[in-house]
């Protein structure tokens, strides 16, 4: 079979109800048909989830690697925008 | 063969439970003999899925098949101690591998029926097979899926993947009758079993729908073989047999 013309399909499990759905891994597969079946079968054989998604890789666009200082080391010295700056009152309870 | 095989008492519920359980056990093991040599990773799980999804049913009706005997055997000495011509699969389902084509028109043509009739029967009057459908019929939803979608995409796929799934059909149509035997006239009439000529209509139309969609002919023939329910197979059987039961056989009992 020819793998390098079969498209690449980025695979995203939803675990429970009301969780988000999560990066899994890929599958090759010629169709979202196909590849949604490739999905199930290969990354949910042992009940991993509800609800499935697929994602044509080349469909992503990624942030590059080299901008990476660029993109995310500002936000390193801004610890104040974590919320555990702010005093949360008794009455609010567990939140 | 080191060990002897069983004799095992049929009474109707025995030897219909053993034809629907070695239907899955026969089918199961060719579906095995694909892992590790699929045409894509993918597709090699996704066998072995259905293969595993076969024998857990196979496991269960095997398992009901030794209750009604009533004679002391299990579902191992079942599927290990019987010889080819005590086993009563289908013919369809013995029928080698092939090519991938071959091997996904045996699980169209087999889930086209199977899914329907396992579906009928979770109204059967039988608690232990209501109960055994209800479980298989979720399973042989998805193998009626995902070989009917393999089935529309080699079909309609390259001039090889449409000159392939053709010989497929052409070669298995002549098994496909064999799964319209008539049931056990008391078991139907006690509600436990259905009447798979009920099941005919929806199966032509299931059939008909994908051959279409997949630009392959429907073969014209309405010749069919049959005797696999009377224990009179291919010469196909013997050699699957041979080799699933070779452990077994030779260390009797042995155990992992």
């Amino acid at each position: 079979m020819t793998e390098q013309k079969t498209p690449l399909w980025e695979v995203f499990i939803r675990s429970r109800n009301g969780l988000a759905h999560k990066h899994a891994g890929s599958v090759h597969a010629a169709d979202a048909t196909m590849a949604l079946q490739a999905a199930r079968d290969v990354y949910t054989r042992r009940g991993e989830g509800l609800s499935l998604w697929v994602v044509p890789s080349n469909a992503i666009t990624a942030s590059d690697p080299a901008d990476k200082g660029m993109m995310f080391e500002p936000t390193a010295s801004k610890i104040y925008r974590h919320p555990t700056f702010y005093e949360v009152p008794d009455e609010v309870g567990h939140m | 063969m080191a060990s002897t095989s069983i004799q095992v008492a049929e009474s109707p519920l025995v030897l219909f439970t053993l034809q629907r359980a070695d239907d899955a056990l026969v089918l199961g093991h060719r579906l095995s003999e694909w892992c590790g040599h699929a045409p894509s990773p993918e597709e090699d799980v996704a066998l072995a899925n259905m293969g595993l999804d076969l024998l857990g049913q196979a496991r269960s009706l095997y398992a009901y098949a030794a209750q009604a005997e009533g004679a002391g055997h299990d579902e191992d000495h079942l599927a290990y101690l019987r010889d080819a011509p005590q086993y009563r699969n289908l013919l369809l389902l013995e029928q080698p591998n092939g090519d991938f084509a071959h091997t996904i028109a045996r699980q169209f043509f087999y889930a086209a029926f199977i899914d329907p009739w396992w579906r009928a029967m979770c109204a059967s009057t039988d608690p232990t097979l209501a109960a055994i459908a209800a479980k298989a019929e979720k399973e042989t939803a998805y193998h009626l899926r995902h070989s009917a979608e393999w089935m529309i995409r080699l079909g309609d796929g390259t001039a090889e993947s449409a000159r392939r799934a053709q010989a497929a059909v052409d070669a298995l149509w002549p098994y496909t009758g064999e799964m319209f035997t008539p049931p056990d006239p008391a078991l139907l009439a006690a509600g436990n079993v259905i009447d798979p000529e009920t099941l005919r209509a929806s199966y032509d139309v299931t059939v008909a729908a994908v051959l279409d969609e997949a630009t392959l002919a429907r073969p014209a023939g309405t010749w069919m073989h049959k005797g696999g329910r009377q224990g009179r197979h291919t010469e196909h059987l013997g050699l699957l047999l041979a080799e699933m039961q070779h452990l077994q056989r030779t260390y009797p009992g042995a155990t992992w």
